[in-house]
């Protein structure tokens, strides 16, 4: 790959005095789905909310596109081509669905119209449009968490545990959803997990974090299954 | 009650209940600017109460201005008046949230601290300004006067045109909440502040702008309050106590919650003035409002959706 759609070198990060992230160091390409993955505790979390501005870098950079997002905060990352569905979802559980959308739209968008291949992407969600975003099943707020994620435009999306908690029918839908648009808005996607058969069926390559480094890395074609559960288990 | 026939009392009701429905407004406004700041930010504003002050003298202000120099425009002085005091109420509530509060988001008690300090530097510089005597704008006309629906019935023409504003007001945070592109920032911050900023929503200037607009609502408050009563330097910090009451009363997070809860105030206080003593009416208020609050702790009205 000639220049990487976003990078991170020698990132650390943590709370307060103690250091969470190690010196984490990755390389995407456009197009590229990668999956970090790791147990309960591992710094996943703490890696994508560095990534997000949410906790604050304490050294290393992070380029989208060759663009460094260093000292930016959260607002204007995703400005920049980032763009982030957290753990456990973060709806905004007392707007519409279609607010929730909304809130994801550049303010350069007349009457915050929603584009319709977000709807035809998750129809489900132009059926509850009205409807309180708390009031939705947890498949259907995993979508709307990444509809919401995906009207602002990004060259990356990073995905935090997407399947917790969510019924098998489902994560099947979101894998193919996920594998639908790399291909038609070509985005680099970075998904963390603790399912391996998710992961298995989308990612073109694996990273195994442990205690905030990256102890393992290979692309899916050479990676040992018995190797990542290895890992993954307790 | 003895010597009141029934249609005295009924006209007394009246009346007295559309005194309360004036306070309603005055109250209203206040709690409105103040709810969706201490929504928002967490931020309890203990100047709020001078927001009010600053927008009364602009109405004393631009009275005594348009009385020197422009008398013919008198009669219409005063809706240009309004739209000053909420003008300049939002331009000091937009440097102080800039020059002070901002600093103090995670602090939550230094913030209650700061504003009450600020109350009082406040307080003085009007009574600098202004000196400790009570003031009065020359209202219109047509504000003077009122309307006699029965003989023994008199409603006085400036607390309709102050419920007239405040429900204006009122209506047009509603729309700007729920309506506008800010309105959905504002409420997607107030929710989730965090997972706000991680869609795109710079959730710095959004506080910014939610402080000066609550601070203009007040200004608007001020304005009204000056058709009703007259202006000293701690007009305010009378009104500050009662709108704390609306806000938690009302339960922070509901517009209708703080409508509902200011008309209730509003009316117990102004008919139980009237049947006991000023003091026992409060008491009889504040009383009632503590049982409900120990059984509904989140206030009037809460949102009904799983967290």
């Amino acid at each position: 790959m000639e220049h990487a759609m976003f990078s991170v070198a020698s990132l650390d990060s943590g709370y307060g005095q103690s250091k969470v992230i190690n010196g984490i160091s990755l390389d995407v390409g456009q197009k590229e789905i990668v999956a970090v993955m790791g147990r309960n505790g591992m710094g996943k979390t703490t890696f994508f909310k560095t990534l997000m501005g949410i906790i604050p870098t304490m050294s290393g950079d992070v380029k989208v596109d060759g663009q460094s997002l260093n000292g930016m905060e959260s607002f204007n990352r995703v400005r920049n081509g980032i763009a982030y569905v957290p753990q456990g979802r973060m709806i905004f559980s007392n707007m519409t669905v279609l607010e929730n959308i909304q809130t994801g739209l550049p303010s350069s968008v007349r009457n915050n119209k929603v584009p319709d291949d977000i709807y035809a992407l998750f129809p489900v969600l132009y059926d509850m449009r009205a409807r309180k975003g708390g009031n939705l099943s947890g498949g259907q707020q995993q979508q709307l968490a990444i509809a919401r994620a995906l009207v602002t435009n990004p060259k990356v999306l990073l995905l935090d545990e997407p399947t917790e908690g969510i019924q098998p029918s489902i994560i099947k839908d979101i894998a193919k959803t996920l594998k639908e648009i790399r291909k038609s808005k070509g985005l680099t996607i970075i998904v963390s997990e603790q399912v391996l058969s998710f992961t298995l069926e989308i990612a073109d390559r694996f990273c195994v974090i442990e205690k905030g480094r990256f102890v393992y890395q290979d692309i899916s074609a050479n990676v040992d299954e018995s190797i990542i559960s290895k890992y993954l288990s307790v | 009650m003895d010597g009141y026939s029934l249609s005295d009392l009924f006209s007394i009701v009246v009346m007295q209940g559309f005194s309360g429905l004036s306070l309603f407004s005055v109250l209203l406004l206040m709690a409105l600017g103040l709810a969706i700041i201490f929504g928002q930010m967490g931020v309890i504003n203990m100047a709020h109460g001078e927001f009010m002050t600053i927008g009364a003298y602009t109405i004393y202000l631009t009275s005594k201005f348009t009385e020197s120099y422009l008398p013919s425009f008198m009669p219409y002085y005063f809706i240009a008046a309004i739209l000053a005091s909420f003008v300049i109420a939002f331009g000091a509530g937009y440097l102080l949230e800039f020059l002070l509060i901002r600093h103090l988001y995670k602090r939550p008690l230094d913030t209650l601290l700061a504003t009450w300090g600020l109350s009082l530097i406040l307080q003085q510089v009007f009574r600098s300004a202004f000196g400790a005597r009570e003031v009065s704008a020359t209202l219109p006309d047509w504000l003077m006067g009122s309307w006699k629906p029965t003989p023994s019935i008199d409603i006085p023409l400036n607390g309709l045109f102050v419920m007239a504003m405040s429900i204006l007001v009122t209506g047009l945070v509603g729309l700007f909440l729920f309506k506008s592109k800010w309105g959905l920032k504002v409420r997607a911050t107030t929710q989730n502040r965090i997972m706000a900023g991680a869609v795109g929503i710079n959730t710095k200037m959004v506080d910014r702008v939610t402080f000066a607009i609550g601070c203009g609502i007040a200004g608007v408050a001020g304005a009204c309050f000056t058709t009703i009563a007259s202006t000293g330097p701690t007009s305010g910090s009378l009104y500050i106590v009662d709108t704390f009451l609306v806000v938690v009363f009302g339960g922070t997070a509901s517009l209708f919650g703080t409508i509902a809860s200011a008309f209730s105030i509003a009316q117990a206080q102004s008919i139980l003035t009237f049947f006991l003593t000023n003091a026992m009416g409060k008491v009889v208020t504040l009383l009632t409002i503590i049982a409900i609050l120990m059984m509904r702790p989140e206030g009037l009205l809460r949102s009904k959706v799983r967290r």
